[in-house]
Order: structure tokens, then C-alpha cells, then sequence
């Protein structure tokens, strides 16, 4: 066994177990999210849930799982076969090849077994920049699904999903900016481990109003609530997936729910100091377990932030399709990239970077005074409910 | 003109302000909403085989034909329920009674009641001058094939025997012994299905309790001349 081993490179071993663990338990996960968010639905709607499954309906995911690999395949007449199969893996694939650079736990810290690693790509340090580039085709995904299926309504909605999620790319990318001119790196593991030194490091404190746009534009690139605009239930019959059945379609879902795992774990990561947290986690704790510690504290982090956006999921209503792309170009992008000048300017003049909180604050503040001062506008140009209504009876 | 010019309002929008522009006390408002509904959780659903509900008493079920005291079948074949039936589910063939039951002429030989077609109205109940047939709590009937679903005289007494002795199923109409339908406007209904009063139209009809159907167009005397 030795003598195997030996011509083995340890590192080709570690990464293959980290692949294999990464892949089975985000799999898994997703599969008990997707009964966690189903659970918090239907307390938040004074339903019960599902509860027949099993005590507690913890079997559902299994049940779910085994309708949709039972279920009959549907491909439709005239369908581009090659991109009809190859869409939903795209999706798929594209979100979990992101995970490849995402740190679920202390990286290079003492005492951790030689087998086990928390980042499968290592020193990659263009990994915002991988992340981006990465999950930006998954709207390959959404846009092939939706021409190859031969229905007008997934081509329509498949329209309507890439130009939005293309739309929110934009500002997603500008308001890391901010943090990667901070940080001046564009390593994940890096930016987490400048944020380790105390709790007022913490990239929310000095980038308040990136984690916004960041937050706002991650979720409308999962298609989540209330930008879930791409599976357009109620308008295009299902939007991109119309024509999917079965496990094709469980991916689509599948590839959705490891982005909002996605997403929680760069919030967590980028703005919320990753795996620290004052005196329980700090790279000085050297308590026995201290890594496996760290590991809880940044999952616990990672799932406040999944419970929040399923909180967001029955809290805000659904946009408009104009509403959406108004937020995007007329709110998000020049608020990015005024942060963005704002961190540009204080790292130029060298000021202390607590002028950013403030400098948020008020960026927040002129945008909405702007948004009331052109409503006030838009309002004195229309015609009073008097005057309708004198022109109505004349 | 579509719309009259009277009925036509004109509203004000109103103005937004700062905060309201900014939709963040909204949003957090509503995610006070959102979280309060998690941790007072309160939910009304039943959970349904595991826990019945608990009906009215005047629930209208699956129908029972009653026996008296000697355990015979107490209707006399009156045909007054199929006639008031509005679904014409019930179909009876009389037959003379046997001579050892002094008390009436005629019984049903066959009593066939369909459940599908059946809308548990009621009617039969209030029309039966005998208390025969009552509509029981069994709410929960189900059938693999439509003739099982053909309840028979046998059947509908067996339906008896099973719930006479439920407290939810009470002999609604108790009038004691089997009798002529003469005593029928002396004698008050214990606890009717539904109340009449004199102020409905069903008690204002020139002929209470006679419905003329589509499938089955009876002639019946009117004396109001709706011939």
C-alpha cells in the first residue's frame, strides 16, 4: 500500500477526496435545504409542511428524489437534442465548478489531518474573478434549455432570464471591486484572512452598501426570490423550463440551490469575516478542535444567511420585469460604481478607510433622495386628479 | 359610454417619502411580519386520518333506512322521498305487504338509493312521513366501482345497525312507532335537517315538495296553471 502511495502524489489524493466530499455534500444539503425551506414556508403561512415521509417529513428528500428519477422523460418533437440534454448540465456544472475556489473552512492552520482540505482549487488568487466568470455561463444554461426546447414560451423566458441575470452581473462584479482595492488581491482565502483580525475588520463595516448590492444582485443571479423572474410560473407557463421533465428539471433546481449556497458563502466570506468570530475563532485560538470550531462557525454563518434569503422569499413581493431591470441600471450599477470611486478616492488620498462607512451611508442616502425628487417630478408633470377629471367630463 | 361619469372617482396618488423611497422600513417590516408568523406558529390545518373532524349534528351523510322496534324495515313504500328528490336517486319498487304486518299495506321489495348521484340535500329526510330514511355522520364513503356504490334496501339497513347506536346519530325524527303520515302536521319534528318557516319559498309553493324534473317531467296537478 505504501509502495502505491508513494507514486501517488499526496496532493492528487487530497484534492480528489475534497472533489468527492465537496460534490456528495452539497448534494446532500441541497436536498435537505430544499426540505428546510419547504419546513420555514409553510410555518411562516401557519401550514404544517410536508409530514408524511417519515417523522417530521425527513424522508422527503429521498421520496423527492426517487419521483424524479422515476418520473417519464419528456423530450419534445423538434427539440435540439444535444443542447436539450446539454442545458441542464451546463447550469449545473458551471455552479459547482465555483465551488472549486470557495474555502469552507481554515485554510493552512495547524492541526488539521494531512487528508483533509477545505479548498479544492489552492492558490488560486483570481478567485473572485474565477467565481464570476465561472457561474456567468450558467446563463448558457438557461438561454440553451430555453431556444432548444421548440416553445415560443421557453424561448421567451429564457430571453427574459439571461437578460436579467446579465443585467445583475454588472453590479454583482463592481461591488467586490470595492473589497478586492482593499484588500488589493483578488484571493479569496486572502480577503477572508485580512478580516480575521478582530470583528470590527469585518469587510461590512467599511462596505456596508456593496454587501447591499452584492446581497440584492447574488439573488437575482440564483433567480431567486423576488427576482425569480426566469421561472416565470404565472406569465410564460414555467419560463426556460417549460419543456423539462424529470431529472432534467431537478437539475435546473438543483444547479439554483447550490448557487444560493453559493451566494451565502461568498456573503459570509467577503463581508462577514468567513470562519472568525471575536474570541471563539481567531487565528490565535490553538484550543484542541479549534479548526473543527472554525468550520461551525463559518457554516452557521453560511446558514443564517440561507435562512434569510428564504425569510426574503415570502417578505418582499415579486418585481415587474421593468421594476427589475430599473433596480439594475438605474439603482445598482451607479451605486456600485460611486462606491467604487469612493473606495478608489480613499485609498488614492490615503484617509482611513472608516470614512467608507459614512461614505456608504450617505451614497444610500443621495440615492433615495434622488429617487423622491424624480418622483416629485414625475408627479407635478401629471395631470392633477382634478384635472382628469374636468377633462374626463368635458 | 362605458362608464358613467359620476361613477368615476379620481384619487390622489400619495407621496411617497425618504424611507419610503427606499423600501428598507418596508422590507424590515415585513420581515417582522415574516418572523412572527415563524415563532408563534399557529396552524389550523387537520391533520385528516389522524384526527376527524367533529361535525354538526345536522351533518347530511351517507343515508340509512331506519328499522322499528320488531327490526323490520320501518318504510312503508310511500315513494314520497324519490318523489322529492331532486338528483332522482332513489328508486323503490313497492310490492304488497306480507300479511303478519298488520300495521301498513305496502313495502318496499327493492330500495335502491345511488350514493354518486346522490347531492345529500336532505330532502328525502323531510319528506319521509315515517322517519325510513335519516341521513347519518359518514362522511367518508368511497367505492371501487359504481354499483358498489348502488346502496340496496339490505345495505342501507346494514348502514342502520352501524350507527344507531352513535351518539352523532340520533333518530332524528323520533315520532315513536311506525304510523300513518296523518299525524304528520300535528306532531313536531324532534330536530328537523333544516328549518322551515313560513316565509320560505319552498313553504309558499303551491305544491310543497313536488319538483317537476328534466329527466323525469312528471305531470303533476298545478293548480297555478304552469302547464
Amino acid at each position: 500500500m505504501d509502495a502505491i502511495l508513494e507514486y501517488i502524489p499526496k496532493e492528487l489524493i487530497t484534492t480528489l477526496v475534497t472533489i468527492a466530499v465537496v460534490v456528495g455534500v452539497t448534494l446532500g444539503v441541497i436536498s435537505y435545504l430544499i426540505l428546510l425551506e419547504r419546513k420555514l414556508s409553510a410555518w411562516m403561512q401557519d401550514r404544517r409542511g410536508p409530514n408524511r415521509v417519515g417523522p417530521m417529513g425527513i424522508f422527503q428528500p429521498l421520496a423527492d428524489g426517487a419521483k424524479f428519477l422515476l418520473k417519464e422523460e419528456v423530450t419534445p418533437a423538434g427539440a435540439d437534442k444535444v443542447l436539450f440534454y446539454a442545458a441542464p448540465g451546463i447550469g449545473f456544472m458551471t455552479t459547482m465548478l465555483a465551488f472549486s475556489v470557495v474555502p469552507f473552512g481554515p485554510v493552512g492552520v495547524e492541526g488539521i489531518p494531512w487528508f483533509v482540505r477545505f479548498l479544492i482549487a489552492p492558490d488560486v488568487n483570481i478567485g473572485i474573478v474565477f467565481i464570476f466568470a465561472i457561474t456567468s455561463l450558467s446563463v448558457y444554461g438557461v438561454i440553451l434549455g430555453g431556444w432548444a426546447s421548440n416553445n415560443k414560451y421557453s424561448a421567451l423566458g429564457s430571453l427574459r432570464a439571461s437578460a436579467q441575470v446579465i443585467s445583475y452581473e454588472i453590479p454583482l462584479g463592481m461591488s467586490i471591486l470595492g473589497i478586492a482595492l482593499l484588500g488589493s488581491t483578488l484571493d479569496i482565502n486572502t480577503l477572508l484572512m485580512q478580516q480575521t483580525g478582530s470583528f470590527w475588520d469585518w469587510y461590512f463595516w467599511t462596505q456596508p452598501l456593496a454587501c447591499l448590492i452584492f446581497f440584492t444582485s447574488a439573488l437575482a443571479e440564483a433567480n431567486r426570490l423576488p427576482f425569480d423572474l426566469s421561472e416565470c410560473e404565472q406569465e410564460l407557463v414555467g419560463g426556460f423550463h417549460t419543456e423539462y421533465s424529470s431529472m432534467k428539471f431537478a437539475l435546473f433546481f438543483l444547479g439554483e440551490y447550490a448557487h444560493v449556497i453559493l451566494t451565502s458563502f461568498l456573503t459570509s466570506i467577503l463581508f462577514f469575516g468567513g470562519w472568525h468570530f471575536p474570541w471563539i475563532a481567531t487565528p490565535e485560538s490553538a484550543y484542541t478542535g479549534a479548526w473543527v470550531v472554525k468550520i461551525g462557525v463559518l457554516l452557521f454563518k453560511v446558514g443564517m444567511v440561507i435562512v434569510f434569503i428564504m425569510l426574503l422569499r415570502w417578505t418582499i413581493p415579486r418585481f415587474r420585469f421593468d421594476q427589475l431591470m430599473n433596480l439594475s441600471w438605474k439603482a445598482l450599477i451607479p451605486l456600485s460604481l460611486a462606491n467604487m470611486v469612493a473606495v478608489m478616492t480613499v485609498l488614492q488620498f490615503g484617509w482611513d478607510r472608516w470614512w467608507l462607512t459614512p461614505i456608504s451611508l450617505g451614497l444610500f442616502a443621495v440615492a433615495g433622495l434622488i429617487s423622491v425628487a424624480m418622483k416629485r417630478a414625475e408627479i407635478r408633470h401629471r395631470p392633477s386628479a382634478a384635472e382628469l377629471a374636468h377633462q374626463f367630463a368635458t | 359610454m362605458a362608464v358613467a361619469k359620476d361613477d368615476v372617482m379620481w384619487i390622489e396618488e400619495p407621496e411617497m417619502g425618504f424611507w419610503e423611497m427606499t423600501f428598507l422600513p418596508a422590507i424590515l417590516d415585513g420581515l417582522k411580519t415574516t418572523i412572527r408568523h415563524v415563532t408563534h406558529y399557529d396552524p389550523v390545518t387537520q391533520q385528516y386520518p389522524e384526527e376527524k373532524p367533529s361535525l354538526p349534528l345536522h351533518y347530511r351523510g351517507v343515508h340509512r333506512l331506519n328499522r322499528d322496534e320488531k327490526g323490520r324495515v320501518k318504510c312503508v313504500a310511500c315513494m314520497l322521498c324519490a318523489t322529492a328528490c331532486p338528483a332522482d336517486c332513489i328508486s323503490i319498487e313497492a310490492s304488497a305487504a306480507p300479511p303478519d304486518w298488520p300495521d301498513r299495506d305496502k313495502f318496499p321489495a327493492t330500495f335502491v338509493l345511488d350514493e354518486l348521484r346522490c347531492i345529500y340535500c336532505g330532502m328525502c329526510e323531510e319528506a319521509c312521513p315515517v322517519d325510513a330514511i335519516e341521513l347519518t355522520h359518514i362522511y367518508d364513503l368511497t367505492g371501487e366501482t359504481r354499483e358498489s356504490m348502488r346502496f340496496d334496501r339490505e345495505k342501507l339497513l346494514a348502514v342502520y345497525d352501524k350507527t344507531k347506536d352513535d351518539p352523532r346519530d340520533p333518530l332524528r325524527t323520533r315520532r315513536g312507532k311506525l304510523g300513518p303520515a296523518a299525524d304528520f302536521g300535528t306532531l313536531p319534528t324532534v330536530a328537523p335537517a333544516t328549518q322551515v318557516t313560513a316565509g320560505d319559498r319552498s313553504a309558499q309553493s303551491t305544491a310543497p315538495g313536488t319538483i317537476h324534473t328534466y329527466n323525469n317531467p312528471r305531470p303533476f296537478d298545478d293548480p297555478g296553471g304552469a302547464t
